[in-house]
């Protein structure tokens, strides 16, 4: 099945568990790299204000499907909306700016920057951002104001975050887990509607785990953000996410709850390597 | 702890503007040092020509140095034409400003005022440096560096061209001179000018003590120049200082998170392209035009080479340390040597005519003629001094004098606000 169009073969899966509000609708995304074909018409949408799990074995295309949706790669064929509005295609800031943003797989902080400047780099449209405002005196009165506006917000997100001892540090002297801590600190700053994240997990000892997915969660109930996370770990994304969505060799497997991804025979199949 | 280290930890102890004077004052402090000792009764106007020249160069190096911090430094934009954004702003001001009567055999320009044609000059060497970061800030870094190089070469090869050394455009003459260059009326003309008439006192009270016109007035040139410095300094300490000098720190970190938290980042690299090159411009015509004259020779690639020199010795990323490494480079390395291999002689020992003959005297043990062939090429072999630093620094202290210091891109003080609102002890 080559059309990206042939994608509502999965349109059974996903009926039975109709979402309501959807904030992110991916259809029939499609994804060539010269012969090779990365994603193969994936459908799914993303509810507003859920947590929605992507899982997959390796090479799924999860990691293609974010970049496409997220605007670094362009997709070969397919639609993604969001918010009501295409965004098929669109750079990767345009995105950011209407409150879609990501974090990366392994961790990408500015490591010659320091903590607080990694994070109040991320806030849009900041006055200061122009060249002639930054330097010409009698415009800077506007710059100042923002920029102490954008440094009490910096510290309130690195104590969220529990890395407010590390402000002044540089980002490259973190640890692991701290740049975890440190990415999710920046996306929020942009003040997002969704954050896409990818494997912010891996390789996050449990207690710093539990820490992000706790703040994940305080995030949804009081600003009503939106995730949409690929992880590893069955259990995390079992455990937290209410709607989950299974990707195998470029399309969507199996979509539905915990409960009903568990007992899908297809998805097991997938995971213990039988041909499907 | 090292020779390296312990210079660092003194540095570190001054504020920048401090530090800038004190290193730029010991400089002239070693000139004038050289002047007595080899000058005589003639010290005086020989610690003025020093100084001045000098000056001169710490003043253009800085300038460059400077620029290619915006863009290289901070940024990480690869530009190594920058020897042709030079020539297209000494060339703008020159024909801009030209006498439109000259001399028999010169070339006409259009007579226009100095500073209307210094901000020609950078206006044209911002619009050329646009337009040649236009197609290749789309793609990956080093193809910038390609184009870069290669509109430098075009830049030259267009002015030393025949076809271009007088047209006619409406009736009004003018042109680029070709390979024998154009002359017009320069600052450093400007500034003699204004010594000899508002500073008459000064130019008396010098010539008391035997200090010569000409040398008085490229003293003034000199700090004239070190002004423009302290002027660019300013603007691009506020630049870099700021929300947007953060976004040019990201860029040149990682351009995909820059762009995935919101930035248009192509958007900041013309815009901090072109200042850059409207900086190089200026220094273009304000340094290698400081004589009232340019002519292609000028701008060979080797002066673009001499200004990553001096900023890798700096410190990228630090505009304190691009002042610092321009001085070191273009007073320490560059102009010392040069005048003492002048200057300083070894009593009845000749200079060997090849290295060979001058290291066969350590057979003998004796060291004579070494030193004496060292001394008599030093100007040639300054240029393995350059080399031998740059390799030291690139070893040891990768980052350069200054490049390790965080100068953080922000327009306010980031720590945390005192205003005790009491959410901060809360754990």
């Amino acid at each position: 099945m080559s059309e990206p169009d042939a994608a509502p073969r999965q349109e059974t899966a996903v009926t039975s568990d109709a979402i309501e509000s959807p904030l992110l609708v991916v259809d029939g995304l499609r994804k060539e790299f010269g012969g090779v074909v990365a994603v193969d018409g994936a459908t799914f949408s993303v509810a507003e204000g859920s947590l929605t799990g992507l899982i997959g074995p390796n090479g799924a295309g999860k990691s293609t499907t974010f970049n496409c949706i997220t605007g670094i790669h362009e997709p070969t064929g397919g639609r993604v909306t969001f918010d009501g509005q295409s965004i098929t295609g669109l750079p990767p800031y345009t995105l950011a700016n209407r409150g879609l943003v990501r974090t990366f797989q392994i961790a990408r902080e500015l490591s010659e920057m320091t903590v607080i400047e990694n994070v109040m780099l991320a806030p849009g449209g900041q006055v200061g951002e122009s060249v002639i405002r930054s330097v010409t005196p009698g415009l800077r009165g506007d710059v100042i104001e923002a920029e102490t506006a954008v440094r009490d917000r910096a510290w309130e997100t690195l104590e969220f975050f529990e890395i407010d001892h590390l402000a002044h540090e540089n980002a490259g002297n973190l640890s692991g887990g701290q740049r975890k801590l440190l990415e999710m600190a920046r996306v929020l700053m942009t003040d997002p509607e969704m954050i896409l994240l990818d494997e912010p997990l891996a390789g996050v000892n449990p207690t710093l785990e539990e820490k992000l997915l706790e703040r994940i969660h305080e995030l949804r109930r009081e600003q009503g953000l939106t995730f949409l996370l690929v992880e590893h770990d069955m259990d995390v994304i079992m455990n937290n996410c209410e709607h989950i969505i299974v990707m195998h060799q470029g399309s969507v497997l199996a979509e539905g709850d915990a409960e009903t991804i568990k007992s899908d025979e297809r998805v097991l199949e997938a995971y213990l390597g039988g041909d499907v | 702890m090292s020779t390296v280290d312990t210079v660092r930890t003194r540095l570190d102890a001054l504020p920048d503007v401090g530090l800038v004077i004190a290193f730029i004052a010991s400089i002239w402090a070693v000139m004038l040092v050289l002047a007595i000792a080899v000058g005589g009764a003639n010290w005086a106007n020989l610690a003025a020509g020093f100084v001045g020249s000098v000056t001169v160069l710490i003043g253009g190096y800085a300038i460059l140095a400077l620029a290619l911090n915006l863009q290289w430094g901070y940024t990480g934009l690869f530009n190594i034409g920058i020897a042709g954004f030079m020539a297209v702003g000494a060339y703008t001001t020159a024909v801009l400003t030209a006498p439109t009567d000259p001399a028999a055999g010169a070339v006409p320009g259009l007579g226009l005022p100095l500073w209307v044609g210094l901000i020609g000059g950078m206006v044209m060497a911002a619009i050329i440096g646009g337009l040649a970061a236009l197609p290749a800030l789309r793609l990956k870094a080093d193809y910038l560096a390609i184009v870069t190089v290669a509109f430098s070469e075009i830049i030259r090869l267009i002015v030393n061209w025949d076809g271009l050394a007088e047209v006619s455009l409406f009736g009004v003459p003018f042109g680029t001179g070709g390979a024998t260059g154009i002359s017009f009326k320069s600052a450093n003309e400007v500034a003699s000018t204004f010594i000899n008439g508002v500073g008459q006192p000064i130019v008396a009270a010098a010539e008391g003590v035997g200090v010569s016109g000409p040398n008085l007035a490229n003293l003034t040139y000199g700090i004239l120049l070190l002004l423009v410095v302290a002027a660019s300094y300013w603007v691009l300490a506020r630049i870099t200082n700021s929300p947007f000098g953060r976004v040019l720190k990201a860029i040149r970190e990682d351009e995909t998170v820059t762009q995935s938290l919101g930035k248009d980042t192509r958007r900041f690299k013309i815009k901090t392209f072109m200042i850059g090159c409207a900086l190089m411009g200026l220094a273009g015509v304000l340094f290698r035009g400081q004589a009232g004259y340019v002519s292609p020779q000028q701008f060979r690639p080797t002066i673009t080479f001499y200004v990553f020199a001096a900023l890798i010795i700096g410190g990228s990323g630090s505009n304190t340390g691009s002042i610092i490494g321009a001085a070191t480079f273009s007073g320490l390395l560059f102009y010392l040597p040069a005048r003492l291999g002048e200057n300083v002689s070894l009593g009845g020992t000749r200079a060997p005519g090849n290295i060979i003959d001058a290291v066969a005297g350590l057979g003998s043990l004796d060291p004579l003629p070494l030193l004496a062939y060292t001394i008599s090429n030093v100007s040639t072999l300054r240029f393995v001094l350059i080399g031998v630093v740059l390799i030291y620094i690139i070893q040891n202290q990768p980052e350069g004098l200054l490049g390790h210091r965080n100068e953080p891109a922000t327009s306010v003080s980031l720590d945390r606000a005192q205003s005790g609102s009491g959410g901060e002890t809360d754990e």
